[in-house]
């Protein structure tokens, strides 16, 4: 389970106009701003649920996923996974968790992606039974058996999605976090994708928390979705509640943002 | 450890899906380093007594030093490429696995363009101690140990300092390799030649002289008998690298992505 109290996270960014000149003054002289990327977020996530976390660019969402997974400290606020406060001990909160970053790789670029995965085993620790029994389901599930041999940087993109995702359920984590995980697919393999995690969740009973842009992801996946905008959470509940006669989940999402001035 | 190996591994798996580039990286190493040694001879050939110590002990001076950092550069070097896994957003992947950030960060970077240097270290380090005309005891030996030990411990201790400080920077300082790359050089003498301030420096502040120039006295029979312990004292220079990386780590905040 996963509780989140009144979180708080504020950035200090420095600020200069454009130029050398301005550019030599900010090396004596700096301007901060705040910005308040989450504040006073709450909410809770039971065991098994999917929960789609939705927001425009800049809303605060990896804000919210790397507080989760124990990357950032808010400022204030508390939050509890499974009984454990994720940045103060990080170690065994993230054996118990999976990320995907859709945007970013955590596989080896110049090996082949079974040499990843063997370093992974070593990582997390898995025991050479457990490893082989998940490593052959994930295989089956995402269609591997032709890629684990080839280099990851040979891949296509959604290819590599789908050896990134195995990648980070080697270890048999409780909570999935996806952090846009169709960026950037072809239509089948969005497909292939959305099927896959899906029938994890219903096999395996993984909770998965998914951020995405793509609307589509949010209606085939999540019942619930939490909707942030500005560092306030300003819907959680089912995306019908947003949802607009006769017009599209994306129009409808979109006629929601400038209601709301975001 | 074994993680350490595993990463070892795959760098070095990594590196010979180019077989060309890796094949020509061994054979130039191979020629700077002797080209290096070369340098350090004909300097020698030029210059034989500095302040009390004669050609021989300098040599000896040069090799262990030389030695010292090399062992350190062989598991620290790794933090020089630290600024970059920060700006990529990379350490947010460490992060989120469950095993020491160190030695993530160690593995996720090696530099095989190093066995060369450590060639060229182990080969001035041998022939430092041979052209040496010491009386080697049973002692002498173990404070030569010592300080191999202590060496590397301070200059991993800069590396980490150094990474540490990205946290805070957000880039790599070049300003720092004065105190990694040229202690190193200035290692070659033993530190009291460059006066008593910077002798009381390398004692206090960065525990150079605690790694070098007290327990080279004793190996030559000038310093007193508790000399050849200062290196181990100079492994203390590392808790507070540590403090401030594991500082560094609570007040890393990632950037955008």
């Amino acid at each position: 389970m996963i509780t989140l109290e009144h979180v708080s996270k504020t950035y200090k960014v420095s600020k200069r106009n454009a130029g050398f000149s301005s550019a030599c003054k900010a090396l004596f002289r700096r301007e901060y701003e705040y910005i308040h990327a989450l504040s006073d977020v709450s909410f809770t996530i039971q065991d098994g649920e999917m929960v789609g976390y939705i927001g425009p660019n800049g809303a605060g969402k990896s804000s919210t996923i790397k507080i989760l997974s124990g990357i950032l400290i808010p400022d204030s606020g508390t939050c509890l996974i499974n009984g454990i406060v994720p940045w103060k001990n990080r170690i065994s909160h993230t054996r118990g968790i999976g990320v995907v970053f859709g945007q970013r790789t955590q596989l080896w670029w110049d090996v082949p992606v079974i040499d990843s995965y063997e370093l992974l085993k070593e990582i997390y620790q898995i025991n050479t039974h457990t490893y082989r029994r998940n490593l052959e389901r994930l295989t089956d599930m995402l269609d591997l058996s032709g890629l684990l041999k080839t280099p990851a940087r040979q891949l296509s993109l959604g290819q590599r999605m789908r050896c990134e995702i195995a990648a980070s359920l080697l270890h048999n984590p409780r909570i999935l976090f996806l952090d846009e995980p169709t960026i950037g697919l072809d239509a089948v393999s969005k497909l292939a994708v959305r099927e896959f995690i899906l029938q994890l969740n219903k096999e395996q009973n993984t909770t998965v928390i998914l951020t995405t842009h793509d609307m589509q992801d949010i209606e085939a996946l999540t019942n619930r979705v939490i909707l942030i905008g500005k560092g306030q959470i300003l819907l959680d509940g089912r995306l019908e509640d947003i949802l607009l006669h006769g017009s599209s989940a994306e129009e409808s999402l979109a006629e929601f943002y400038r209601s709301h001035g975001i | 450890m074994k993680l350490y190996w595993k990463y070892f591994l795959i760098q070095l798996k990594s590196k010979m899906e180019y077989k060309a580039s890796f094949v020509l990286t061994c054979i130039g190493q191979f020629f700077v380093s002797f080209q290096v040694f070369l340098g350090v001879y004909f300097m020698f050939r030029r210059f034989y007594a500095i302040e009390g110590f004669t050609y021989q002990e300098v040599l000896l001076c040069f090799g262990i030093t030389l030695m010292e950092f090399s062992l350190a550069e062989i598991f620290a070097r790794g933090f020089d490429l630290f600024p970059v896994l920060i700006r990529k957003g990379e350490f947010d992947r460490i992060m989120v696995r469950p095993r020491n950030e160190i030695l993530q960060v160690l593995g996720s970077r090696m530099e095989f363009t190093r066995a060369g240097r450590i060639l060229q270290a182990v080969f001035m380090f041998a022939y430092g101690v041979y052209v040496s005309d010491i009386s080697w005891t049973f002692p002498k030996i173990l404070t030569v140990i010592f300080m191999l030990a202590g060496g590397m411990a301070v200059f991993s201790g800069l590396f980490l300092l150094y990474a540490a400080l990205c946290f805070f920077t957000l880039d790599g300082l070049e300003i720092f390799n004065i105190f990694t790359d040229g202690a190193k050089e200035f290692g070659k003498y033993p530190v009291s030649i460059y006066g008593k301030r910077v002798l009381q420096l390398c004692t206090f502040v960065i525990p150079y002289a605690l790694i070098q120039y007290y327990p080279l006295t004793f190996l030559l029979d000038r310093g007193k008998y508790w000399y050849s312990l200062l290196p181990l004292a100079a492994c203390l220079f590392l808790l507070p690298c540590f403090a401030l990386w594991k500082c560094g780590v609570r007040h890393y905040t990632s950037c955008g992505s």
